[in-house]
């Protein structure tokens, strides 16, 4: 136990990495994913085979080659990126991919009629969007998109492959200096787990709160 | 109920006071789905305050029309005219080119539809259905528009509904809100679309009652495609009866329904056992 305790500022810096990552990753990865979803759905015929490809390609490499791609080519091309940007770009990008999905899937079972009643109205497409569709289509997007955002905290954990200072990355390093790897990975892998369990109770209150059945 | 026309029996269209020229001007419309026709060359007006409805069987192509006017379909060929402007597409060289957004929303914003299916946003209490329209298309300050819709909620019986959400309403008092929701547009036209079709029997009464009093007030033109051949009788100035994409038969609701010419009319009717 005492090297934890002694070793738990360090620790807790890795976590701001961590946290900085996800919030970037998961705010970033909800806007591409809200209009990803959207232009597959609605976009024109160019634009949905475009997010089609990239949704497909995505989903389709695993997360740390991702990573080393965006990691590894710019700087072939005289680009240089820190591991911290590669890190953040590629999980966006991830979770992009995964948004677009659960977004185009849910706006997708919003029932016809309920824009066939805002057009009647008058209303033009983001309004339509706006006010009608989203909103019934939240209770079927908030679940999944907690799950994704889950899952970006825990790849944020392959930064450690790029030298990024996260969580894992640091008790690595602090294991490696005190040799007291169970306790250390433990204590991470519960900070880990805090973190998680906070965003998947944020989750269920946020389903909660948009709920209007009664 | 209340006809108080005194035309002389052979008019088909009954004069209105009004614009001058036909609210809605239906000229030579195709449409198809792929390679099946299913509007083969309309041609219909409405004037300003008309109640007319259309007839038909399944399949003949009076929902597609009906949805065409305020273009939640388009069509290939023909034009649509509410209040003399063109919907869906402009015109240049005589062709049709697809309208911009905001033209489309304009014209639908003057004639406002009731659908089937009632379609009532269900995340929002009756009252934000009704007063959702004036606020967001026509910038209504909320309170007013909240004010006009309690008047209009009252007028269709709900007053005490205001605050409910639809999926605590019955199928009959939904759609009286949907009606609402419609004439919180204070559109031009109003469009029915089968709206009695997916209720239970016993709640089609107070829905029709709505629209009867909508018809005998004559203040909106209201276009009615419907199965309720007692409604017709009663509350039309003029049936319309389609079948297989075309216009068979018009003319005031006595003779059509009362007094069938052709034998596609006559077979239609048969099933209705009407008197």
């Amino acid at each position: 136990m005492n090297p934890v305790i002694e070793e738990f500022p360090l620790l807790l810096q890795g976590v701001a990495v961590t946290l900085q990552i996800s919030v970037l990753v998961i705010i970033s990865g909800s806007i591409f994913g809200l209009f990803g979803g959207l232009g597959l759905l609605y976009g024109p015929s160019w634009l949905r085979a475009l997010l089609r490809g990239y949704v497909d390609i995505v989903r389709g490499l695993p997360l740390l080659i991702t990573i080393f791609i965006i990691f590894y080519i710019p700087p072939a091309l005289d680009i240089e990126v820190s591991g911290f940007a590669a890190v953040t770009v590629a999980l966006s990008i991830f979770a992009g991919a995964h948004i677009s999905e659960i977004v185009r899937g849910a706006v997708a079972s919003v029932s016809r009629g309920q824009n066939d009643a805002a057009k009647a109205l008058g209303l033009t497409f983001w309004p339509r969007i706006w006010n009608v569709i989203l909103p019934q289509a939240l209770p079927a997007i908030i679940p999944p998109w907690t799950n994704t955002a889950v899952e970006m905290v825990k790849g944020s954990s392959l930064a450690y492959l790029v030298s990024v200072s996260e969580l894992l990355f640091q008790t690595y390093k602090v294991v490696g200096r005190t040799g007291a790897a169970m306790p250390l990975y433990i204590a991470a892998a519960l900070l880990y787990f805090a973190i998680n369990l906070a965003l998947s109770r944020a989750g269920v209150l946020l389903e909660r709160r948009i709920r209007y059945t009664t | 109920m209340t006809d108080t026309h005194t035309q002389p029996d052979h008019a088909a269209t009954p004069a209105f006071p009004g614009t001058g020229h036909p609210m809605v001007r239906i000229e030579d419309v195709h449409k198809r789905y792929g390679n099946l026709e299913v509007l083969k060359g309309i041609n219909l007006e409405v004037e300003s305050g008309e109640v007319v409805c259309i007839i038909g069987a399944s399949g003949s192509g009076k929902t597609t029309l009906l949805r065409c006017i305020n273009f939640l379909e388009t069509y290939e060929s023909g034009r649509i005219y509410v209040d003399n402007e063109l919907v869906g597409y402009r015109e240049r060289d005589g062709r049709l080119i697809p309208a911009r957004e905001k033209d489309i929303a304009r014209v639908r914003a003057e004639t406002a539809m009731v659908f089937q299916q009632f379609n009532l946003f269900p995340h929002m209490t009756a009252l934000a259905n009704v007063a959702f329209g004036p606020i967001k298309v026509r910038s209504v300050a909320r309170d007013e528009a909240n004010r006009k819709a309690r008047e209009l909620l009252a007028r269709v019986g709900l007053s005490d509904k205001a605050d409910i959400y639809p999926v605590q309403l019955s199928g009959g008092q939904q759609q009286r809100v949907a009606i609402a929701r419609a004439l919180a547009m204070e559109p031009k036209v109003m469009l029915f679309d089968e709206v009695t079709s997916a209720l239970d029997p016993e709640l089609v009464g107070e829905v029709l009652a709505v629209m009867e009093d909508l018809a005998a007030s004559h203040g909106v033109t209201m276009i009615v495609v419907t199965h309720e051949m007692m409604f017709a009788r009663e509350a039309a100035d003029r049936v319309v009866f389609m079948d297989d994409g075309i216009i068979v038969e018009e003319g005031r609701p006595e003779e059509i329904i009362g007094n069938p010419r052709s034998n596609r009319l006559r077979a239609f009717l048969r099933r209705f056992h009407t008197a």
